[in-house]
This record gives C-alpha cells, sequence and structure tokens, in this order.
C-alpha cells in the first residue's frame, strides 16, 4: 500500500481517528496527510467541533414534575410521591 | 451519562427482585430522568417519550423477579428503554426501514469526500456557536438522522457509551456500530458546517 493517504481513505478513518482508536501507523499516515491538505485539516477541525458542541448539552433540569407524577400513578407506586427524587 | 458510574449500588437488587415497592420507586426516581431524555432525543416527541418512559419501567418492574444481573441494573433499564423506542418508530413509520443494508452502508452520499463544504466555522465566538438558535438547530439536525444513524449516535456520542457498550444496546455488531457513527458524524458535520457557515459569513461581515 502506498505511503500517501487520499482524502477518501482519510475520511472512512476520520471517526476513528478522533476518538483515538486506530493504529499508530495509520494515526501518523492521516497526521502526514494533514500537514499537506487544508480541506481535510477543516474536516477534521469542523467534525471535532460538531462533536464537540453535541457533547455539550445544557445541564439537564430533572424530569417534569407532571411527568414524574403520570409516572408513578401509572407504575401504582403513588403513595411515594411525596418522597424526594434521588 | 456514564452507565458504569451511576449510584446503583445504593439500591438493593434483592429488595427489588422481591417487588418491595419503596425500592421500585427509588428505582424509578434514579433512572427516570435519563430514561425520558434518551427516549426524547429517539423521538422528538414528549408524548411519545412519555409512552416509552412507562411502558419501560412497566415492562422492568414485570421482568425485575428473573434479572440476573449479568448486565448493571442501568445497562439493563436502558436496554428496554432503547426497544421501546425503536419499537414505536417503527410503529409510526413502518414504511421506512430503520435498518440499512449492509451492502448500502458505504455507499451513500455523505461517504464522499466530494460535495463537503469546507467552511472553517471553527473560529466562530462562543455565543454564535452556543446561542439558543443554535442549539435548535442541533437538535432539529439529529432528527433528520435515519432512526439507526439516531439510535448509535444519541447512546455513543450524547450519552457517552463505548462502541462495545452502544454495539450491546442495539445488538449491533462494532464493526456495524462505528460505520454507522462515522456516517452520522459526517452528515451532522456536514448540517452545521451549512449553518455555521452563513453565520460565518454574516458575522466576517461585522
Amino acid at each position: 500500500m502506498s505511503d500517501h493517504l487520499d482524502c477518501q481513505q482519510l475520511l472512512s478513518s476520520i471517526s476513528e481517528f478522533v476518538d483515538g482508536e486506530l493504529d499508530p501507523e495509520l494515526c501518523r499516515r492521516i497526521e502526514q496527510h494533514l500537514t499537506e491538505c487544508e480541506n481535510c485539516r477543516i474536516v477534521i477541525n469542523t467534525l471535532r467541533k460538531t462533536i464537540d458542541l453535541y457533547q455539550h448539552q445544557p445541564a439537564s433540569e430533572g424530569l417534569p414534575r407532571e411527568i414524574r407524577q403520570r409516572l408513578f400513578y401509572r407504575l401504582h407506586l403513588e403513595d411515594f410521591l411525596n418522597h424526594d427524587p434521588a | 451519562m456514564n452507565v458504569e458510574s451511576n449510584p446503583e449500588a445504593s439500591l438493593s437488587l434483592e429488595a427489588l427482585k422481591n417487588g418491595d415497592r419503596h425500592e421500585l420507586a427509588r428505582m424509578v426516581d434514579l433512572y427516570s430522568e435519563k430514561i425520558y431524555r434518551l427516549a426524547l432525543k429517539f423521538t422528538n416527541n414528549p408524548q411519545d417519550a412519555e409512552d416509552v418512559l412507562q411502558e419501560t419501567f412497566l415492562k422492568a418492574m414485570r421482568a425485575l423477579p428473573e434479572f440476573e444481573g449479568r448486565s448493571s441494573l442501568s445497562t439493563w433499564l436502558y436496554r428496554i428503554a432503547v426497544n421501546e423506542a425503536l419499537m414505536l418508530l417503527r410503529k409510526q413509520k413502518p414504511d421506512i426501514a430503520l435498518d440499512i443494508p449492509a451492502e448500502e452502508e458505504d455507499s451513500s452520499e455523505e461517504m464522499s469526500s466530494n460535495g463537503l463544504i469546507l467552511a472553517d466555522w471553527c473560529c466562530l465566538p462562543e455565543d454564535e456557536l452556543l446561542s439558543e438558535e443554535s442549539r435548535r438547530f442541533l437538535d432539529q439536525a439529529i432528527q433528520q438522522l435515519p432512526a439507526t444513524l439516531r439510535g448509535v449516535f444519541v447512546l455513543r456520542d450524547l450519552e457517552g457509551m463505548s462502541i462495545k457498550e452502544t454495539a450491546d444496546l442495539l445488538g449491533l455488531s462494532e464493526t456495524n456500530v462505528k460505520t454507522r457513527l462515522l456516517r452520522a458524524r459526517l452528515f451532522l458535520r456536514q448540517q452545521l458546517s451549512r449553518y455555521f457557515g452563513e453565520r460565518l459569513k454574516e458575522w466576517e461581515q461585522k
């Protein structure tokens, strides 16, 4: 296999590359390709940013009270409704 | 949400299996919010998510006496919830295949380097990237993913599960999970690049 990676080959490994799950040799070839290819650098950076934005969702506000209430009734656990949620 | 970090150690499995209602109520309070949030991401509909939530705990309470503890309680509950959510989606859209034939997995459009949007929007300021409007766009973009890709993306990237946990929960091979994750991520990157590419143009003109 040629030591030169094309953009299409890079694309098929990009997900494992950003997760740091690729074998070191393929990683090295990708990093080599990135020094020469601005388009692939942009794709990698925006992919990382995409995952990053999704992972930083706003803090959860807890289960809405009325949904908790209907759930406890449905499960016939309504006598425990007044206990503090964990 | 990390499956391993759930505080289920404080629950007595023995009491749960014996139908101790106080302990069952504690289990519901420990996991209901996470399961509701998961169901909401799968279904994008509060009513559907609530149905999934209720069905999950109804099934779990019925099946608990037979629970053998081979997986953690949380993984077991998420598996029931994911199955409920997928079943509901299948019922609503029986004409839409939730599974992609294996031979098509590598040939889709988003796997090609042609047509990739190359706007470099990473430099946009945080208040632009994290605005209410951007957040809404992110949520809408997930809903445009086919259900099987969405499931993988939600479990792996939003819930922080490993490839193996995601594969176990969805009944897929790890290779399959990786392929779908790649497709889902590239699809979302493309959507966000279209959206933030426009924001970038506006921002540069300011």
